[in-house]
Order: C-alpha cells, then sequence, then structure tokens
C-alpha cells in the first residue's frame, strides 16, 4: 500500500498583488520504508512541499488544489486536532537549524518527555527510559549525561542528533528531514547520514530527504525527485537519475559538483537565477538557463511524462548520460 | 625578487587565554597559595606554510580546527602569540597600511560583512575614495571594470544587499576585495553558504581572477571537492596542527595522514548506488583539553599504544609532509 499520495498538490500565497502559487501539479508518491530525495536550488519550493505535507505552511501560505493522501486520509483537508495527532506521532519532522528546532531554556530531557506525553500517557519512569534508548540509538555517547543537558552545552552535531532522537520518539512511518545536514562538518554530516539510513532500514521507516545538494541525498535516497520552480521537472530511480539524466536542469546540477577530473577545467556552470514566483515565463520555466532550450521551449510547457517509473518535464530530454 | 613567496607564515601560534573569575583566583590563592592555572587554547599552533604569487592554497579542516583564526592572523585582525608572518618579505607587522591593502577578505556570509543600510555601489565607491585608489573622476569607470571583471549587472549595483541574490552578493563581496587591486586574497568559506549551480559560478570567478590578475589565495573551505578543483597546493589542519600537506590532488587521491583519508572519505560525492558510510567516530574534542600524543588519536581507527602518547613527526614526502604514526602505504 502506497504510504504518501500526494496528487496534483498546489500551494499558494496571498500576497498584496493577489495570490502567488508557489507550487504547481505536484505529484508524488511514497512506498512504506522508501528514501525519497528531494533536490532543487533555494526557492525551487522543495522546503514548501514538506512543510505542505505536515500543514506547517507559514502564514498566508494554504494547499489551493490537489490532496496529500496519507493512509489514505487526507492531510490536506484534515482539521488542527487531527494534524496534531499526526504531527511528530505518524510523521516526524527534522529541520536545518537544531538551535531553532530546540527550546533553549529547556533540558533536553524536559523535550523529549513532552514529545511523547503530547501523545501517550506513559509512566514517567517508562518515557526516560524511552528515551534514553532513542539517544544511544542516534549515537550519543553518554546518553545520561546529555539526557539532563541544555541545548547550548552541546555541539552542533549532537543538537541535530537529539533533534533525530525527538523524531524517533514516537516510531513515526515517515520522516521528513529538510537540510537537516546542510549547516554540518563534512565527518558529522556522514555520520547522521549513516544513521538515518540505518534506522529507517532498521525500522522500516519512509524518509523524504530535502537537500540542495545532489551528491548528499544521491548516497542515501532510492529515488531522487528533483525541483524547480515550484515544478517537480524529473523523478526516478538514483541511478537513473545520476547516470541517465534526462531533464538539463538535473545535468546541470550533477556537473555543477566539481569531480576528480575536474580540476583546471573550468565548472560547468548553470547561467543565471532561478525566476521568481511572481514572474514565471512561459513555456518551459528552464528555457532561459537551458543550453539546450528551442524556440518551441519558450511558448509551450512541456508535458512530464514516466516511463519505467522515471519521469521528466523536457521537450528537448538529454540523451547521452552524464556527458 | 621572483622567488619570494608573497606569503610566508612559519611557526605561526595564536593562544588564546580564557579569563579566570575573581572568585576561582581567590579561592586558589588561600587554598593552593598561587594562582589559579591559566585556561588557554591554542588554537593554531605551529602552522608553517607559504604561498607564491599566482598560487592557490586551500586550507581544510573541520568547525573548530584553526582554519579561520590562521586568515585572521594574516590579515592582521589577530597579533600572532608566537611565530612570523612575512608578506612579501616583510613582516606583516611593520607593513604600512598601504601595503596591507595588497590583504584582501572574503568571507562566509555577504550579508553579514555588507552594510545593509548602503546601496553596494555606494560601500564599494566608499572604499575607494577612503584608500585613494583612484581619482574621484576616474571612479565610475573603474568601478564598472571590476563590475564587468566580476560578472555583476550594474543595474544592481544601486541596490541594498538584501534585494539581490546570494550569489549576486558574494560577487558583491569578492568586487570590493578586488577594487583594492589585491595581490592575495583571503578566502574563508566563500562558497559554503551557496547553492550548488551558483557555487559553480563563483568558483569559475575565483579561477577566471586569478588567470587574469594573477592573484594569489588562501582559500578556506570545508568541501573538499572545491578545493581539489580550485586549489595547487592543499594543507589539512586538525585541532590548530597542520596534519598533512601537498599538492591538492596528490592528497585526495593518496592522503598519508588517516584523518585526510576520512575526511575525504566522508565528502559527498555524487553516486548511481546507495553508499556504505563508514563515518569517523566522535567529533572534534574540545581544543581547551588537547589528547595526548597524536590529536586525532581519539577517532583514528587505526591508534595504537604510540599514537596516545607521543606526537607523531614530520614525515616528508617528495612533494609534501605529513604527521603520523601509522600513515597509508604508497600503492
Amino acid at each position: 500500500m502506497t504510504l504518501l499520495d500526494i496528487k496534483n498538490l498546489e500551494v499558494s500565497f496571498s500576497a498584496r498583488k493577489g495570490d502567488l502559487r508557489i507550487l504547481y501539479g505536484i505529484d508524488l508518491t511514497l512506498q512504506p520504508g522508501e528514501i525519497l530525495g528531494l533536490v532543487g536550488e533555494s526557492g525551487s519550493g522543495k522546503s514548501v512541499l514538506a512543510k505542505a505535507i505536515l500543514g506547517l505552511l507559514p502564514g498566508g501560505g494554504s494547499v489551493s488544489k490537489g490532496a496529500v493522501l496519507f493512509e489514505g486520509q487526507d492531510l490536506a483537508q484534515a482539521d488542527p486536532k487531527a494534524m496534531r495527532k499526526i504531527r511528530g506521532n505518524r510523521i516526524a519532522m527534522i529541520f536545518q537549524d537544531p538551535m531553532a528546532t530546540l527550546n533553549p531554556v529547556l533540558r533536553i530531557d524536559e523535550q523529549m518527555r513532552e514529545a511523547i506525553t503530547a501523545h501517550r500517557s506513559l509512566p514517567r519512569a517508562e518515557v526516560n527510559a524511552r528515551c534514553i534508548a532513542i539517544l544511544n540509538k542516534v549515537g550519543i555517547p553518554a546518553p545520561e549525561e546529555r539526557f539532563v543537558s541544555f541545548p547550548h552545552q552541546l555541539s552542533g552535531g549532537m543538537r541535530q542528533r537529539i533533534a533525530i532522537a525527538i523524531a524517533l520518539l514516537n516510531d513515526p512511518v515517515l520522516i521528513l528531514a529538510d537540510e537537516a545536514t546542510t549547516a554540518l562538518d563534512v565527518t558529522v554530516q556522514a555520520q547522521i547520514l549513516h544513521e538515518m539510513h540505518r534506522l529507517c532500514a532498521d525500522e522500516g521507516t519512509a524518509l523524504i530527504w530535502v537537500s540542495h545538494d545532489l551528491s548528499v541525498v544521491s548516497g542515501i535516497a532510492d529515488r531522487i525527485a528533483v525541483m524547480y520552480a515550484g515544478r517537480i521537472v524529473e523523478c526516478g530511480p538514483v541511478e537513473q537519475i545520476v547516470l541517465n539524466p534526462r531533464h538539463p536542469y538535473t545535468l546541470g546540477l550533477i556537473r555543477s559538483v566539481p569531480a576528480e577530473d575536474s580540476t583546471g577545467h573550468e565548472l560547468h556552470q548553470i547561467p543565471g537565477l532561478m525566476p521568481s514566483p511572481g514572474a514565471l515565463p512561459q513555456g518551459c520555466v528552464f528555457a532561459a538557463r537551458c543550453f539546450a532550450a528551442t524556440a518551441h521551449c519558450r511558448d509551450v510547457a512541456p508535458e512530464y511524462t514516466e516511463t519505467n517509473g522515471h519521469g521528466f518535464a523536457c521537450h528537448v530530454p538529454n540523451q547521452g548520460g552524464q556527458i | 625578487m621572483a622567488d619570494t613567496p608573497i606569503l610566508s607564515v612559519t611557526g605561526l601560534t595564536r593562544k588564546f587565554v580564557q579569563s579566570t573569575p575573581m572568585t576561582t583566583q581567590i579561592a586558589s590563592l588561600i587554598t593552593q597559595r598561587r594562582w589559579a592555572p591559566e585556561k588557554a587554547v591554542r588554537a593554531v599552533n605551529d602552522v608553517s606554510f607559504d604561498i607564491a604569487a599566482g598560487e592557490t592554497l586551500g586550507l581544510v579542516g573541520e568547525s573548530g580546527c584553526g582554519k579561520s583564526t590562521v586568515a585572521r592572523l594574516v590579515a592582521g585582525l589577530l597579533t600572532p602569540t608566537s611565530g612570523t608572518i612575512l608578506f612579501k618579505g616583510k613582516l606583516l607587522q611593520t607593513c604600512s597600511q598601504k601595503e596591507l591593502l595588497k590583504i584582501q577578505m572574503v568571507f562566509q556570509d555577504p550579508l553579514s560583512s555588507l552594510n545593509p543600510r548602503m546601496r553596494l555601489a555606494q560601500q564599494l565607491t566608499e572604499a575607494i575614495t577612503v584608500h585613494g585608489i583612484v581619482s574621484r573622476s576616474e571612479q565610475e569607470t573603474y568601478l564598472r571594470g571590476i563590475f564587468g571583471d566580476c560578472g555583476i549587472d550594474p543595474i544592481l549595483a544601486n541596490r541594498y544587499p538584501h534585494q539581490v541574490s546570494g550569489g549576486q552578493r558574494q560577487r558583491f563581496g569578492i568586487a570590493r576585495a578586488l577594487a583594492m587591486q589585491p595581490d592575495l586574497i583571503l578566502c574563508d568559506e566563500p562558497v559554503a553558504a551557496l547553492d550548488v549551480s551558483i557555487q559553480a559560478q563563483i568558483v569559475n570567478l575565483f579561477a577566471k581572477l586569478r588567470r587574469d590578475r594573477g592573484l594569489a589565495y588562501l582559500f578556506i573551505s570545508h568541501d573538499l571537492n572545491v578545493v581539489r578543483h580550485l586549489c595547487d597546493e592543499t594543507i589539512v589542519m586538525y585541532l590548530g596542527r597542520v596534519v598533512e600537506r601537498g599538492p591538492s590532488t596528490a592528497i585526495m587521491a593518496n592522503p598519508r595522514h588517516r584523518y585526510t583519508d576520512d575526511l575525504r572519505m566522508a565528502a559527498p560525492r555524487v553516486s548511481a548506488t546507495k553508499r556504505n558510510f563508514s563515518p569517523v567516530h566522535g567529533e572534534i574534542p574540545s581544543p581547551l583539553s588537547p589528547p595526548s600524543g597524536c590529536a586525532y588519536h581519539t577517532r583514528c581507527r587505526f591508534v595504537d599504544t604510540r599514537c596516545k602518547t607521543d606526537m607523531p613527526p614530520i614525515s616528508t614526502t617528495p612533494t609534501g609532509a605529513f604527521t603520523c604514526h601509522n600513515p597509508i602505504s604508497i600503492t
């Protein structure tokens, strides 16, 4: 059974000059235990999509069309009370900055206990034992000591681990991680990716890993969805996306990462900037930055077509693999 | 004077002393009849390197390893506890204001290094005026030239920093450094906050400016892919010390120090299959109480008793050097 089925989702923000559409016809499915990487530049709408799933859209934002079916229930239509039962319980979220996630004036133990008692009543000793067990699981040394610390007493990596531990407390079936390792050192990032991968495999938890960095996502995900200007422009299994990218934007993202043989050469760059949501061009949204764009691309928006689980929206798809 | 490196750093050390509270001092005087021992951090410990004109030196390491402190010392924003910094063969402390202008910095976050209340062009004009780089009548043409070099649309110049994108802001950060006609630019994580596609644009800009103007860079980054791409030589730092140095491509392809290897393995790269992350354990220890022996022994997988007690000596290779008791053998 499909765990998450997003159907033709549109999100708009009300602005002074009328509604501003941020997401356009997003279709996405997720199976239980699957890891999906969501990649895109800042402003592509990847965080908005993650927040729309959980009903956490900031002020003025709302789902204007479509459905977010989670275990058969439409989260876009769910009332706040029902959402509170799901948030942090069935679906958990990890944010980029753990210092903004954690309450700076409460000790870790209080914040962790709260996450459990908000959803079920358990004896305090049992709650504490559960917290310590989870802290152990996410690789925190001397968990009993850390359990009674304040967030500022821990390093950035430790804080992010605490945030992950809190997300895992209620055995969620889906975790959304929004740039969860972007602010960390590469060594700590590798540790966290390693542990997230292991935890999700052990518990059969599905994971949506949102990141701007394709190289991070490609190491952990089963499938990758590439977003651009509020649309999914390409989606498919990792090996398909990496070895045989069809959309020129995906190709550009892969080639922008300095590789072993790029030393001394000019790095491939995608020229220009992403268009702002209020001023989207007619036709394909990527046409202005695309090396392969034709006059047809600038006039008519390409349809998203899918074959064998690998879909893309492009008139002039790349044929030659990575090069 | 072609042989004199543009920057020559020898035995650079910087100690930060944590002040002891008066109450602790008094308690110590009463109970032990002496002052409380000072708590000191050697943020940079015996670091030496040279940068030749037109050369790019990469400095990599985790946060807290002292790489930014090195940049601040070289920029003259901090004074070294010991060691010497020679800029074009002259002691940095004795350089005149005008000579010091030839060292410029580019920071990670242009939003905090640019003045939010001044138009971008104004900020550049101010720097040029204060330092009298060109005469007032030539300012506009001069600025236009700099903007052209940095790939900045002149229309953006009359905006405020928050009105342009992150990549454009970083271009202004570079333009401001470039307006001083520097010989050496210290870049402290200049691409860390940018999207991958924008990062490629800025990396290419750095490479182009080096080609066109013969600039030398001290390029600080935690991203090994970028460092390998841009830098001729690379230094790897751990807890204030240099653990390995050598040509960038050699260091990344055949590292000798275990830490360099671990860093390399942890760096993300585009892969078609799921990666088996075999991460380094633990985190960088507190510099207030650095481990005995090799500082990396608490996290190293190849640690033996010698590593815990003896500081590894510096072993030189044909192209570089490293400090490790159990180095990776060359295959």
